[in-house]
């Protein structure tokens, strides 16, 4: 067991809001791991602190340690920037730029610096097939990206992000725009993209966070409930919050 | 039981409650309707009279033609050549400006503090200021105290001063429209700020950026009173060379000859205001045209 | 679709398989170890069974957490059920065998009142239906689980033709009681294995059509 990022006693406001309250969680490095809980719970503000994103909203503040392959990203010891880079983010609705297929995936490489046509056809077309969508594209790559279906999209989304060759994937309900097929679809594709990344997946649906997860968290009014590997969290939780979350007696 | 009284209710009211609704359906209809009716009935009735009086003397020397104290030989060359130099220049000047302040504002001034607030109220303000206002402040700064003279730079950057407010709305809402998870999947991507801006804001907000730009440079290109104030001539027989040369525009060599005793010069009025409603139809067209190519990339 | 949902029923199958083989050594080595009067192989098979017990564990826990997480339905959710169910009846089969062996260790070097000709018969048929009907189970096939199920009839008419057979030596030797009575139950162990194999049989037959039937 590989642990990619290792976050300790982390705490994050809004203004007064405590929205993490004293989280510590430990990643693993190729594995998926499953944050569950109800809405306002806290789990997207969490994978949103993996990549220093929350940095874009005024008036937050955070406390406590998450350290990448044992660097501080907290203390600037990596740059935002470059933070984000290693750390790719996948939101909830598709968010393709409206740019053709070939310049959505080549949109942060070239504004890394990359600047050779025969480099980024290759990234295109390994980002692309990362995302088990080059088969479908590939003869419109310079067709809009808005033309393509939601799931598609959010594939693509997911190819602009491994263009990035980022080393962790942060997903934040990937799939609850999209109907069942394309869930199903990404949610193999999961399988096939945890065997060369860390995988963090915010999700609503707990029947998909124990189909895909080795591990799964519980949050709950910004709290870490329970954490451990998907099987026995399902099968045996120990909190009784747990439990009653995941057997629909919540409330 | 409820439910069938309930439905009682609705059939008792059914009938009558849908005429009436019916009724104010076309009434309003009919209001809008010809509130419309009313401006192009105006605007057909003014280009018609135009038309009449001033499509006989409109002619190829008529453009080629300095003007003259004899209608006959009178022409509007230089006040063409004026306006297609001030217009530029305006629009040179006033479009980073407009787009760099409204990307200042919207993307990094801290938003809800009194600066900002106190900014925003007088850009609005501003906009509303009678034009012959922007004309004495040129007159002040630029002709006098920046020694710009009597220039067709005066002229542009009053025309700037003057169309800059409606240029930076219409910049703001545009930018203001860029969808957040559109530029949170850029930075999301590592890309800095800058980036961002140049790859997703702008090609997203510039059809908008367009649009208001296309309308506050027609705005510019009709002005007379402004130009009057930093001394637009009104009686130039040379082609402008540089950005220093005094100059006059087509609003004004149009009010100019208006205001001449000569019958024939009101239809040499008539025929300068269709070449410049011809310049403006043609400035717009190519605006919109360009607009759509950054709209069809888009969609 | 759901690769890894497949992958996992294909690993709890194989599961399912290795404790049938493992069950069938047990019986195997029980009644082996009763007509040589083998009582290590006897000792053997008793500890074997252990194992057996702790597939079975391992088998259900599994059943478990595919449900919880996987949400199996129609025939996947058939075959986890005939697994889980299954896995029970072998279990019994299991203990089954654990009894002849201790049948054995407790007739000892004791001379036999008898030659064993029909209860070797009779074991030989039944660890051919405990085969098949793991067989018909792992192929799917339930013409197999038919045909397997309707051996039973077979081994009911041997079972009969022990039970008079000793049922005479009872009657007419009261000094072979003892062991008497212990291969009458030796017998009705073998029986009961045969009807544990039937249940198999018809579960397979449930879990591919997804309807119920009686055999017998």
């Amino acid at each position: 067991m590989e642990i990619k990022i290792k976050v300790e006693n982390l705490t994050f406001y809004y203004g007064n809001f405590k929205a993490l309250d004293n989280i510590s969680i430990d990643i693993e490095d190729r594995k998926i791991t499953a944050l569950i809980g109800p809405s306002g719970c806290g789990k997207s503000t969490f994978i949103r602190t993996l990549n220093r994103m929350n940095d874009l909203i005024a008036g937050t503040k955070v406390e406590g340690t998450i350290l990448l392959d044992g660097k501080d990203i907290m203390k600037n010891e990596i740059d935002a920037v470059e933070l984000r880079k290693r750390v790719g983010l996948v939101f909830q609705k598709p968010n393709p730029f409206p740019k053709s297929i070939y310049e959505n995936v080549v949109y942060g490489p070239k504004r890394h610096g990359i600047k050779n046509k025969a480099q980024l056809d290759e990234i295109v077309e390994k980002s692309l097939q990362g995302a088990a969508l080059w088969d479908e594209v590939k003869d419109k790559l310079h067709g809009s990206a808005l033309a393509l279906s939601g799931g598609q999209q959010q594939r693509l989304c997911i190819a602009r992000c491994l263009a990035m060759q980022p080393e962790v994937l942060l997903m934040d309900e990937p799939t609850s725009a999209l109907d069942p097929i394309a869930t199903m679809k990404i949610e193999e594709l999961f399988e096939t993209l945890k065997k060369n990344y860390a995988i963090v997946i915010v999700t609503h649906s707990m029947q998909q966070a124990g189909r895909i997860s080795d591990n799964t968290g519980f949050f709950l009014n910004g709290e870490l409930v329970e954490f451990g590997q998907t099987d026995i969290l399902f099968t045996k939780p120990r909190d009784k919050r747990t439990e009653d979350y995941i057997t629909g007696r919540f409330g | 039981m409820e439910v069938r009284t309930e439905q009682n209710i609705y059939k008792q009211k059914k009938s009558r409650n849908i005429r009436i609704r019916k009724a104010k359906n076309i009434i309003f209809y009919s209001i809008i309707l010809g509130a419309t009716g009313f401006g192009i009935l105006v605007l057909g009735l003014l280009l018609y009279q135009i038309l009449k009086t001033g499509l006989a003397w409109l002619s190829i020397d008529f453009i080629m033609n300095m003007p003259s104290r004899f209608p006959q030989k009178a022409g509007i060359k230089s006040a063409l050549a004026g306006s297609i130099w001030v217009i530029s220049l305006t629009a040179l000047f006033s479009f980073p400006l407009g787009v760099g302040t409204a990307l200042y504002l919207e993307e990094y001034s801290q938003k809800g503090t009194w600066l900002n607030k106190l900014l925003q109220l007088n850009i609005s303000n501003l906009a509303g200021v009678p034009s012959i206002v922007y004309g004495m402040l040129g007159l002040a700064v630029f002709v006098k105290m920046l020694q710009f003279e009597r220039s067709i730079l005066s002229g542009a950057l009053t025309l700037t001063l003057l169309i800059l407010p409606v240029i930076i709305v219409a910049s703001q809402e545009a930018i203001r429209s860029v969808p957040e998870t559109l530029k949170q999947g850029s930075f999301a991507l590592g890309v800095t700020k800058w980036q961002t801006i140049t790859g997703v804001v702008l090609p997203y907000a510039l059809p908008g950026i367009l649009t208001g730009s296309i309308l506050a440079i027609s705005r510019a290109m009709g002005e007379a009173a402004p130009l009057i104030m930093v001394g637009a001539a009104g009686y130039v027989a040379f082609l402008p060379s540089s950005p220093l040369d005094s100059f006059t525009v087509l609003p004004i060599q149009i009010f100019n000859w208006t205001s001449r005793p000569q019958e024939e010069f009101k239809n040499i009025a008539a025929a300068g205001i269709i070449v410049l409603m011809a310049l403006l139809l043609f400035a717009n067209g190519a605006a919109v045209m360009l607009r759509n190519k950054y709209q069809n990339r888009m969609d | 679709m759901r690769e890894h949902f497949l992958k996992e029923l294909e690993i709890l199958k194989m599961m399912f398989l290795q404790m049938g083989e493992k069950v069938q050594e047990v019986i195997c080595k029980a009644v082996e170890s009763l007509k040589e009067q083998n009582l290590e192989k006897a000792r053997w098979a008793i500890q074997l069974d252990d194992e057996v017990d702790k597939l079975e564990r391992e088998i259900e826990n599994k059943c478990m957490s595919l449900i919880a997480l996987q949400q199996p339905i129609a025939k996947d959710l058939r075959r986890i059920g005939a697994i889980l169910k299954g896995i029970t009846d072998m279990e019994r089969i299991g203990d089954y065998g654990v009894n002849i062996a201790k049948i054995t260790l407790s007739i000892g070097n004791e001379k036999l009142i008898k030659p064993l000709i029909d209860i070797p018969k009779m074991a030989t048929i039944i660890e051919t239906m405990l085969q098949n009907s793991i067989e018909s189970f792992m192929k799917e096939d339930i013409h197999m689980a038919k045909k397997t199920a309707e051996i039973d009839e077979a081994v009911d008419h041997l079972y009969k033709d022990i039970y008079e057979e000793l049922h005479n030596i009872l009657s007419q030797n009261p000094m072979g009681a003892n062991q008497a009575t212990s291969l009458l139950l030796v017998a009705r162990y073998l029986e009961r294995i045969a009807d544990h194999t039937v249940n198999i049989c018809e579960r397979t037959i449930f879990m591919v059509t997804g309807d119920r039937v009686e055999i017998n």
